[in-house]
C-alpha cells in the first residue's frame, strides 16, 4: 500500500503503545507513519527481540520474548514503519520534522501519537558519572542487543527492574556481587497499605517473588536500608560505600548499575507546550491527558509509560485506546464500534495499573537520590552540582528555566533528560514551592542534535 | 568488566575497526558502544568542561555521554552500527579547531 502525503496517524515511538497503538489504527484502514529511533521495533522493553538469540532468550525470559508478537505488527499492511530516524520537532499543527540516514524531512499527520516511552530516573550520586557507572537499563539494553553481561557488578537503588536484571544476569551465570538496596522497613509498612491493589495484580506480585527467591538461591549479597551512598574511583568506578544497619560498608567494583525507577520521558510534550503536572506519588512531570490518553492539544495523544509510568503491558492497552480514540475523532471508527472496542481495553488496562500503587510507595527514591546536596553532579552534560543550584537559588534564580543563565545547567547535550526533575526538587527545596511551582525546563526544537546541512536541505511537508 | 553471553561470536561475522588507532574486533551488527565496552575500553570521551574521562551510562540514546568522534564528527556510540575499517576516536577535552569547523 502506498502512503498518502499526509498520513492519518503519525505514531513516535515503537515500543509497546506505539505499536499497539500503530497496529489498532492500521486495522480499521488508517494510514500510520510509524517512526522509531532504534534499528528494530519493541522499544526499549523487548529491544532486539525479533533477532535474540536463543542463548539470550532464555536469559531474558519469557516476559521479554512474548514481544516478538508485537514488534512483527511493523509488517502490518497500511503501517509505514522507519527505524532509525530521529525526531527532532513535532508541532501542534501535527507536523512532524525528522532525520533518517543524514537527511531530515517534514511530514503532516491529521493525528499524532506520541509514544515515547521512560527513561530512567536520573540517580544522582556522588561519582554516578564514573565510567563504569551505567543505568540498570542500559546494562540490560546490553544484554539484549550487545550480546553482554557485566561481570561482578554492583547493582544499587530499588525497583522491580533491579530483581529482574539481577536475576537475569544469575541466569546469564554473571551474578551480580551485591544488591545495595535503598527501600526500607518503613517504605514496606506504607506500602502495605496498598496491598488491596497488590492483590488485584497477584500475577505481577508473584513473579515479583520468584525473582527475589532465584536471586537468594545464588547467594547473591543484598543490603538493604542503605544510605550515604558513594560511588568512588579516580578516573573510572573502583567501590561503592555505603551505610547499612548502621554499618560503613565498602564493596569493590568495576561496574555499578544504578536504579530507581523510571519517569516519563516529556522532551516533545513539553516541547508542544501540553498541559503537564507533578505526580507526587511517583516524584516526576508527566503530561495531563484523559483516560482515552488524549492531551490538551486535540491533535495529539500520548500512550504508554509518557504519559505516566504503567509499565508495558498497560501501555500496550493505552495505545490501542489512544489509536481508537484518535480514529473516532477522525471520523474513521464510528462511536459505536469505538465504545465496544474501548471498554475491555480499558478494564484491562485498570487490572494491569492495579499493583502500581502498591510498586510506587515500596520502591519510593530516597530523598539522597531525589534531592542530593553538595558537590553531587545535577548536570552530567554541564557538571552542575547540588550546591550550584542551591546557590542559584539563594541568588534569586526562580525556576528550572533560570538555571540555564545563571550556570549553563541542563544547556548540554542530553537537553535536561538527566537532570531535570532533580533540578525541579532541588530548587522546590530551597524556595519552599510545590514541584509544579517551579516547573520544568523549556524544552524547545532541535529535540536532538541536527547539523546545518540537514536543517537547510528540509523541504515543506510533500 | 562485561562478557560475551555467546562464548563464540561467529552468529553474524566479525568486523574491524580503530579505536584511537588501535584495532578492535567486534561482532557484526552491533554499536559501537557494545563493541569497545566488550573490548575492555569503558571511557570514550572527556567533557568540554573540565575533562572529565567519560563513558556509557544510558545505551539508549538519551545522555550523550558516549559520543565518540568519526570523521570529525560527534555521534552517539550507543547509537552507531560499527563496520568495517571506521575510525573512531575518543572525543578529546580541548578539541582542535578544525573538528569543530568539521
Amino acid at each position: 500500500m502506498s502512503q498518502p502525503d499526509s498520513p492519518d496517524l503519525i505514531v513516535i515511538g515503537a515500543g509497546p503503545a506505539g505499536l499497539a497503538a500503530a497496529s489498532e489504527a492500521a486495522r480499521y484502514g488508517a494510514s500510520v507513519l510509524l517512526l522509531d529511533e532504534q534499528p528494530a521495533p519493541g522499544g526499549q522493553i523487548y529491544r532486539n527481540v525479533k533477532d535474540a538469540s536463543e542463548q539470550q532468550n532464555a536469559i531474558l525470559g519469557p516476559d521479554y520474548t512474548v514481544g516478538r508478537t508485537l514488534a512483527a505488527s511493523v509488517e502490518d499492511v497500511g503501517i509505514d514503519y522507519r527505524p532509525g530516524v530521529t525526531v527532532w520537532k513535532v508541532g501542534t499543527d501535527g507536523r512532524v520534522a525528522f532525520s533518517q540516514n543524514g537527511e531530515a524531512q517534514q511530514v503532516q499527520g491529521q493525528h499524532i501519537v506520541l509514544a515515547t516511552g521512560a527513561l530512567e530516573r536520573p540517580v544522582p550520586l556522588p561519582g554516578w558519572t564514573l565510567p563504569g557507572v551505567m543505568t540498570a537499563g542500559g546494562a540490560q539494553i546490553l544484554m539484549k542487543s550487545g550480546g553482554l553481561v557485566a561481570r561482578d557488578a554492583i547493582l544499587v537503588g530499588s525497583g522491580p527492574l533491579l530483581y529482574l536484571l539481577a536475576s537475569q544476569m544469575v541466569a546469564a551465570g554473571r551474578p551480580p556481587k551485591a544488591l545495595v538496596e535503598t527501600q526500607t522497613d518503613a517504605n514496606f509498612r506504607s506500602a502495605m497499605v496498598h496491598i488491596k491493589g497488590a492483590l488485584l495484580g497477584w500475577q505481577q506480585l508473584l513473579k515479583g517473588l520468584a525473582l527475589i527467591g532465584k536471586i537468594r538461591r545464588a547467594d547473591v549479597r543484598r543490603y538493604k536500608a542503605v544510605t550515604d551512598i558513594n560511588i568512588i574511583g579516580t578516573d573510572k568506578a573502583e567501590a561503592v560505600t555505603f551505610i547499612s544497619n548502621g554499618r560503613v560498608h565498602q564493596l569493590n567494583a568495576s561496574v555499578v548499575l544504578l536504579h530507581q525507577g523510571v519517569v516519563p520521558n516529556t522532551q516533545i510534550s513539553r516541547s508542544l507546550g501540553l498541559e503537564h503536572r507533578w505526580d507526587i506519588k511517583q516524584r516526576c512531570f508527566h503530561p495531563v491527558t484523559d483516560e482515552f490518553g488524549q492531551s490538551s492539544a486535540e491533535n495529539i495523544s500520548i500512550a504508554g509509560d509518557g504519559a505516566g509510568i504503567s509499565g508495558a503491558k498497560a501501555a500496550e492497552h493505552a495505545g490501542r485506546i489512544a489509536a481508537l480514540n484518535a480514529l473516532k475523532n477522525l471520523g474513521l471508527v464510528d462511536g459505536a464500534t469505538h465504545n465496544q472496542q474501548v471498554i475491555p481495553l480499558l478494564k484491562a488496562r485498570t487490572k494491569e495499573t492495579a499493583i502500581r500503587p502498591f510498586l510506587n510507595t515500596l520502591y519510593a527514591p530516597p530523598t539522597e537520590v531525589l534531592c542530593p546536596t553538595g558537590k553531587t553532579i545535577v548536570c552530567r552534560c554541564e557538571e552542575v552540582t547540588a550546591d550550584d543550584i542551591s546557590n542559584y537559588a539563594a541568588l534569586g534564580c526562580k525556576g528550572p528555566n533560570q538555571t540555564k543563565a545563571f550556570g549553563r545547567s541542563g544547556m548540554g547535550p542530553c537537553q535536561g533528560r538527566f537532570c531535570g526533575a532533580t533540578v525541579t526538587e532541588i530548587l522546590s527545596k530551597e524556595t519552599g514551592l510545590h514541584p509544579e511551582k517551579v516547573g520544568s525546563y523549556r524544552i524547545r526544537a532541535p529535540l536532538k542534535p541536527v547539523t546545518l546541512g540537514e536543517l537547510a536541505a528540509l523541504t515543506e511537508p510533500r | 568488566m562485561f562478557d560475551p553471553i555467546t562464548p563464540s561470536t561467529n552468529a553474524n561475522g566479525q568486523v574491524d575497526f580503530t579505536f584511537d588507532d588501535k584495532n578492535v574486533s567486534a561482532a557484526s551488527g552491533t554499536t559501537i558502544a557494545a563493541a569497545l565496552l566488550a573490548a575492555d575500553q569503558i571511557w570514550f570521551r572527556e567533557t568540554p568542561t573540565s575533562g572529565q574521562q567519560r563513558g556509557p551510562f544510558c545505551m539508549m540514546g538519551a545522555c550523550y555521554d558516549c559520543l565518540v568522534q568519526i570523521d570529525g564528527v560527534s555521534v552517539q556510540a550507543c547509537m552507531t552500527p560499527v563496520t568495517e575499517g571506521l575510525q573512531v576516536n575518543r572525543v578529546p577535552f580541548s578539541l582542535p579547531k578544525e573538528g569543530k569547523r568539521s
